[in-house]
């Protein structure tokens, strides 16, 4: 008996775990199974923010909508008085720190002060003069200035500096326009000295805004200040390299992932970040770099990693590492910034930021986001993690990016100045400026001046005739009857570039820029038309000319031959978008365009110079007829001006000029014509859209 | 079940000396387990329905169930906001840390109820209805979580929308009594009316350390770029009112002032600017015979004449959003609504989300000075501009403002993006409507870029086993200049390639490379040998290819990289009688794709064929063993937003005794199901995108009355 109940309890003891454990066993995964369907659909399995079920206010009750009792209190102009006089110095804007009146009557105007005997400018900041006074910003009227630059170089404010001006605070006082440094515009690359670098310039700037390199984000004054790259001083002064970047290899990886190499700062100057790198290096495919080699005194405070350091840094050498890998480290140095970041972007290699608080370079206008990796410096240990997280299609679009950004805003002492200019007028005429999308994609915000597109209107719409002679027009009746609109304008000056002029009647995108002496066919212009939409960015047209380097003379050639290439299409028979009229009258200096007017020539050359500067890219040929290549090569019109002497030594003259405003030669050959899809097939000419090309 | 049965009636034989009574015990226990099991099954059957009540329950919370903090007079207060305080500063990452989501955590504390010391609130108003939307928007979103610990942005559930409800020394110290307050660090703070009389201060004026702020009406003095998040003033009537879009275009008004808030002295410009140009310009005012409230928010007049706001405002192409007392005025989010252009006369304001919208393509900032300049300024605006505009502006409104949810996400969007630069939504994600996105080509290859000749091309040769015609096409490929490598791509299974003895002797590497299966989508493969960015594909019978036309392809694709550039050139037209796309390869004026028979192009698109063809298609191609040249046309088509260049004129590609097979392409029943193809990939795109031109390339001399031996590529075209 004892036994069987002792028997019993154990049996029904060990059912009821059996069955605890079952049902625990079943809930357990079905209740986690629930909550797991649950989420799929998108509800949550506890609502951590309780619905509550009673009536709450608005914030904003209906009664106070309007009880601003705005009206009783101070009148806004008197406000606006106010942040003018309270928001100075460190807390400058626009609105408290420039007097935008100044800009009203003459536009967007800057004077530059004439340099003064005796004071040594360097190389640097004597091309940024130079650029600002060759620019079409310039005035060297201060009454029609609208912003103010100095002629005492502040670039370098290190005092132990050789090119440290002293005095700068009386000299820059005493400067008679000076006006608390208003509507005035301060470069600087260096400040501060050793051991802290502050980003003290050492004078008072007063209102005056601050173009400056290694801003930091405490100190940069938003949509005031602007932020410069660092630049060497051998940084050309116009045109400048190209990237390096000449093909888009897939997959986008390169022979390293990540590297750096550049100096370790011992004496605690400097981010603690470059001493840490060590940890992350892993000498295959990220290789980071440091030497503790510099200075004059470097044995005296080196610690235990530097003679390892210092030989695996002879190992590697820099140039290789830039142009091989995807990407390149920019970690801050003894200032923020530091010359890897445009070595990097030149070379094509995503520069990967640690620099905590610098502000990134013409940050008003570039989404950064786009071309680079932005590190935290605090987070220097998942760097690899992240840079081999980024996707392969993300990398080669970053890669690109570099490549229009360094060729757009960077490549030229030419092109940071204007950027910087053009940054400040944008804020001046804040209603016409151009949106981040214009500033961001191809080809930049420096060629999109404010104008306003307008929409295609097809095929022949009106004919612009521009009389450009001193002989009186020609009686009304005498014109040939047309269907479309014909529009005669008489040139006021009779000079060359008013051909390029932006002239509000034309209403058309497509301009057809035709010499009086050509003779095109209908069928030809409509077949280039047609060309010209899938290429409206380019010249679209039929005489060719090519370009070549003449290396006996050491200079470039112009050359009309027949050739198998050609790197321009003559405006004398061309369709080109009419904005580039536009940016020809604008964008060009007036030095060549008056050079243009006084030979009468080479306003084609100068077009096609311009266009490519724009695209980067040929000029399109389309196929002709034979008997207009006759007519404009054997100078069938007596007065054409083809038929001077001095005509083609002129344009020779022209190229290199151009060539040297430009920096650089800008035309790019091409080995291809376009012809109509069926041009000179076997097959019966009636079934050819354009036949009439092909008969003589 | 059925176990534990045999097992229970196996126990009589193991305990020979059990009773009747016994076998009692034993009934019940096992209809115990009976029950319990059915119990089991009941509860995995309605587990929802339980925990639903439990939620029930939870949803008839009150916010006076919320538990009363009593603070001490004592409490401390923290310090005034940090205007130094940036992202690298004051904000601690490494709560964030890295995760693979690339998103941050948000905890939110739960509802508490501060009193001072006497039981007076803090808040007049308490918790609104708008920050309670914005609290459970947010935690219902991704970005919530209820660990405290893996937090790495925590808000408060006090309420600061409103600064003229609150009692701010109390409101400090309530938000200096939250567990995790740490100075403020990674604190998140909204606000969208700060400051109050007399001088209205532009950020919210309660002390608040390190937080974030979100706030409505930020100046530029007081805003912290790239730490604080400009954000929208909420207005009620998004939420009451639907205004349906409207087409972009002219309006019957030019320029509409409706705001009630006007300082007199701005409002006397108006009028005069009213009066230089009458009807173009609607000037509304209050209406001084309705009572305060709701129903006269939503009335205005002028000169005794009744409007319907904000209604009225879909009638303007501009509206005009001056500054109040504050910066941030509710109005800008009306105007947005209708889809009417805001002109923004507020000096200094910082415009809402300014740090990722760009309001250049949706706005108009005049400064206040210029305001008697208004209507030359908006006139020089041209239409295309102007309806541009108010599409963007419906947009931004749609997406960023017409809820406390759009406002709470995108400020933590924000905030997320500034933790994971590298992974942050990018431009064209901020700004382009939806409609935009899909119809916008963004082609990967967007740098205008002309490669270096040097590098060459590699073929890449698709075989089955018409081995002769292949040694045939590699013989004639291997003349071309700047062929870099041979690829061959052996389709056959079945068969091995010929030895390495019978190939073609050629100066440059011969790969073979061996597929698994024979599938037409090997020829797209972006094999590793391929080390070119040039791809030459070409099938093993194209052997009428001279070599000067192979080198002028490859010319021509080096001006055009991003392009398919080929020989045989075809069509897509409209048959309008069967209401459906038509492949032509007759004799046409026009070419919109050209065959990859014989096609130059990038790797990337052999990378973007394998990995990234939308919908089916791919397998399509592979079970039809057809149409993989129009897939590939497709999709570079759509991506880029280009047409092909076909090269040099028409002719027979393949060998002229080879008609008989020949006879494929020209099969009538092939050609119908090329022509299903392009419907087929018509409809998984979505759309057509191939682009139709009536031009091919030539050599600059071509059939030029020239000396052929100085052309250089004089071999072109002929049979």
């Amino acid at each position: 008996m004892q036994a069987k109940k002792r028997y019993l309890i154990l049996l029904s003891a060990g059912a009821c775990l059996v069955l605890l454990f079952y049902l625990g066993g079943v809930q357990l995964p079905a209740a986690s199974r629930s909550r797991h369907d649950r989420s799929r659909n998108g509800h949550r399995p506890e609502q951590p923010w309780p619905h509550f079920s009673d009536p709450l206010h608005l914030f904003l009750p209906w009664d106070q909508t309007d009880t601003e009792d705005y009206n009783l209190h101070i009148s806004p102009r008197q406000k606006r008085d106010i942040n003018t006089s309270v928001y100075k110095g460190k807390r400058c804007r626009m609105d408290s720190c420039f007097d935008f009146s100044l800009c009203r009557k003459n536009g967007f105007k800057v004077y530059v002060y004439p340099q003064q005997k005796g004071e040594k400018i360097s190389e640097s900041y004597q091309n940024i003069l130079s650029t600002i006074e060759g620019s079409r910003f310039y005035t060297s009227d201060p009454g029609q200035a609208c912003l103010f630059v100095l002629s005492l170089d502040t670039l370098d404010r290190d005092q132990l500096s050789p090119q440290y001006v002293h005095n700068l605070k009386t000299k820059v006082q005493n400067l008679p326009l000076w006006n608390d440094g208003r509507n005035h515009l301060i470069f600087n690359l260096y400040s501060g000295t050793w051991p802290d670098y502050t980003e003290d310039l050492g004078f008072d700037i007063g209102q005056a805004m601050l173009a400056k390199a290694s801003i930091s984000t405490e100190n940069f004054r938003p949509n005031f200040d602007v932020s410069i790259p660092l630049f060497s001083k051998e940084h050309p002064r116009t045109g400048g390299e190209r990237g390096y970047l000449k093909y888009n290899s897939i997959p986008p990886f390169r022979k390293y992932m990540l590297v750096f190499k550049g100096k370790r700062y011992l004496t605690g100057i400097g981010s603690d970040t470059r001493n840490a790198l060590y940890h992350v290096h892993n000498a295959e495919d990220v290789v980071l770099l440091t030497t503790c080699k510099h200075g004059k005194d470097w044995q005296k405070h080196k610690d235990a990693r530097c003679d390892k350091d210092n030989a695996e840094y002879d190992k590697y050498d820099y140039k290789e590492m830039l142009h091989n890998s995807t990407f390149c480290l920019v970690p801050r140095g003894r200032r923020l910034g530091s010359f890897r970041f445009l070595e990097a972007l030149q070379a094509a290699c995503v520069p990967v930021m640690l620099s905590n608080g610098w502000e990134l370079p013409f940050s008003e206008i570039i989404d950064w986001n786009t071309a680079a990796v932005i590190g935290d410096e605090r987070l220097l240990l998942q760097i690899p993690t992240t840079v081999r997280s980024i996707h392969q299609d993300k990398i080669l679009s970053l890669r690109q990016q570099t490549q229009f950004l360094w060729e757009a805003y960077f490549s030229s002492v030419e092109k940071i100045v204007l950027t910087t200019l053009e940054i400040i007028q944008d804020r001046v005429l804040e209603h016409a400026s151009r949106s981040s999308l214009m500033w961001n994609s191809h080809p930049g915000g420096l060629f999109i001046q404010r104008t306003n597109k307008t929409s295609f209107v097809c095929s022949l719409f009106q004919i612009i005739v521009l009389w450009n002679c001193d002989k009186p027009l020609p009686a009304k009746h005498r014109w040939p009857a047309t269907s479309v609109p014909v529009i005669v304008i008489e040139g006021e000056n009779k000079v060359m570039s008013s051909r390029f002029l932006p002239y509000e009647i034309i209403v058309t995108d497509a301009v057809l820029s035709l010499d009086e002496d050509t003779v095109l066919s209908t069928t030809e212009v409509d077949f280039a038309f047609t060309v010209w939409q899938s290429f409206p960015e380019r010249i679209v047209g039929y005489p060719a000319r090519s370009h070549f380097w003449d290396s006996n003379k050491e200079r470039w050639g112009y050359t009309s031959k027949w050739t198998n290439d050609y790197s321009m299409v003559l405006t004398g028979a061309a369709i080109y978008h009419r904005y580039y009229h536009f940016l020809y009258t604008n964008y060009l200096p007036t030095s060549l365009k008056s050079m243009v007017d006084q030979l009468a020539n080479c306003e084609d050359i100068l077009m096609n110079f311009l266009v490519s500067a724009v695209t980067k890219l040929p000029p399109i040929k389309v196929t002709q007829k034979k008997q207009y290549k006759e007519t404009m090569m054997g100078q069938s019109s007596r007065a054409s001006r083809w038929a001077d002497p001095d005509h083609f030594a002129q344009r020779q003259t022209c190229m290199n000029k151009f060539a040297s405003w430009f920096g650089a030669m800008p035309l790019v050959h091409s080995q291809m014509r376009l012809d109509p899809v069926l041009f000179k097939d076997q097959v019966s000419i009636l079934r050819k859209k354009y036949r009439d090309i092909e008969r003589l | 079940m059925y176990t534990s049965g045999k097992y229970s009636s196996r126990g009589p034989a193991l305990i020979p000396r059990m009773k009747t009574k016994h076998r009692i015990y034993y009934i019940t226990l096992f209809s115990v387990v009976l029950l319990g099991l059915i119990a089991t099954g009941m509860f995995q059957f309605w587990p929802h329905s339980i925990e639903s009540t439990a939620d029930w329950t939870l949803d008839k919370r009150s916010v006076h169930d919320a538990p009363l903090i009593r603070l001490p007079v004592s409490s401390p207060i923290p310090e005034r906001g940090d205007l130094s305080c940036r992202m690298h500063t004051c904000f601690d990452v490494y709560r964030c840390g890295y995760n693979p989501k690339n998103r941050i955590k948000v905890y939110i504390y739960p509802l508490q109820r501060f009193v001072d010391e006497l039981g007076v609130p803090i808040s007049s108003t308490g918790l609104s209805r708008e920050y309670n939307d914005l609290l459970s928007a947010i935690s219902d979103s991704d970005f919530y979580t209820d660990d405290v610990t893996r937090a790495c942005l925590f808000i408060p559930s006090i309420d600061v929308l409103n600064q003229n409800s609150l009692r701010i020394r109390e409101t400090a110290q309530a938000l200096a009594m939250l567990p995790r307050w740490d100075k403020g660090m990674n604190h998140l703070l909204f606000n969208m009316l700060p400051g109050g009389p007399p001088d209205y201060n532009t950020a919210l004026d309660v002390p608040r350390d390190r937080a974030l702020l979100a706030g409505g009406g930020f100046s530029t003095w007081t805003y912290r770029q790239g730490y604080d998040v400009s954000i929208p003033v909420y207005s009620p009537l998004s939420a009451d009112v639907d205004l349906p879009e409207r087409q972009p275009g002219p309006r019957h008004y030019f320029i509409l002032s409706s705001q009630t808030a006007i300082h007199r002295e701005y409002r006397a410009e108006l009028e005069r600017l009213k009066e230089e140009n009458g009807e173009a310009l609607l000037l509304l005012d209050k209406c001084s015979n309705l009572s305060q409230g709701a129903a006269s928010a939503r009335k205005r007049c002028y000169k005794g004449q009744v409007y319907d706001y904000p209604q009225i405002l879909q009638e303007s192409s501009f509206c005009v959003v001056l500054r109040g007392a504050r910066l941030g005025q509710a109005a800008l989010s009306d105007v947005l609504q209708a889809g009417c252009v805001p002109v923004t006369l507020a000096d200094s304001y910082i415009l809402p989300f300014s740090e990722v919208l760009d309001w250049k393509r949706a706005s108009v900032v005049i400064p206040e000075e210029k305001l008697s300049e208004m209507y030359t300024i908006l006139k020089s605006i041209p239409h295309r501009q102007v309806e541009e505009m108010q599409r963007q502006a419906r947009w931004f409104w749609e997406a960023y403002f017409s809820s406390m949810k759009a406002i709470g996400l995108t400020t933590l969007q924000i905030i997320n993006d500034r933790i994971y630069p590298y992974a942050a939504r990018t431009y064209e994600q901020w700004n382009n409507p939806p409609v935009v996105k899909w119809s916008s080509v963004n082609s990967p290859l967007f740098l205008p870029l002309i490669p270096p000749r040097a590098p060459g091309f590699t073929a890449v040769v698709l075989t089955y086993d018409r081995v002769e015609s292949l040694f045939r096409v590699i013989t004639e490929i291997s003349k071309v200049p700047s062929l870099a490598k041979l690829l061959v791509v052996w389709n056959n299974q079945n068969k091995s390639p010929p030895e390495e003895t019978l190939w073609p002797k050629i100066s440059v590497p011969l790969k073979v490379v061996r597929t698994k299966e024979n599938k037409l989508s090997n020829r797209f493969f972006p094999y590793d040998e391929i080390e070119t960015e040039a791809v030459l594909a070409i099938d093993d019978d194209i052997i009428m290819l001279t070599s000067d036309e192979l080198q002028f392809g490859y010319e021509v694709w080096r001006e055009f990289p991003d392009r398919l550039v080929g020989y045989p050139g075809r069509l897509h037209l409209w048959d309008h009688e069967m209401g459906k796309w038509k492949y032509e390869s007759e004799w046409t004026n026009e070419v919109s794709m050209v065959l990859t028979g014989a096609a130059f192009y990038h790797k990337y698109f052999n990378y973007l064929y394998t990995y990234k063809m939308p919908g089916d298609i791919k397998n399509w191609v592979d079970a039809h063993m057809n149409c993989e040249d129009i897939a590939m046309n497709f999709l570079v088509a759509n991506i880029t937003g280009k047409a092909p260049i076909k090269v040099t004129p028409r002719k027979k590609f393949k060998c002229p005794e080879c008609t008989a097979i020949d006879g494929l392409s020209l099969d009538q029943t092939h050609m119908v199901e090329r022509s299903e193809c392009i419907n087929k990939f018509a409809s998984v795109f979505g759309t057509m995108p191939l682009k139709v031109v009536e031009h091919r390339a030539d050599p600059v001399l071509y059939k030029d009355d020239f000396p052929e031996k100085l052309k250089s590529f004089p071999n072109i075209g002929s049979l």
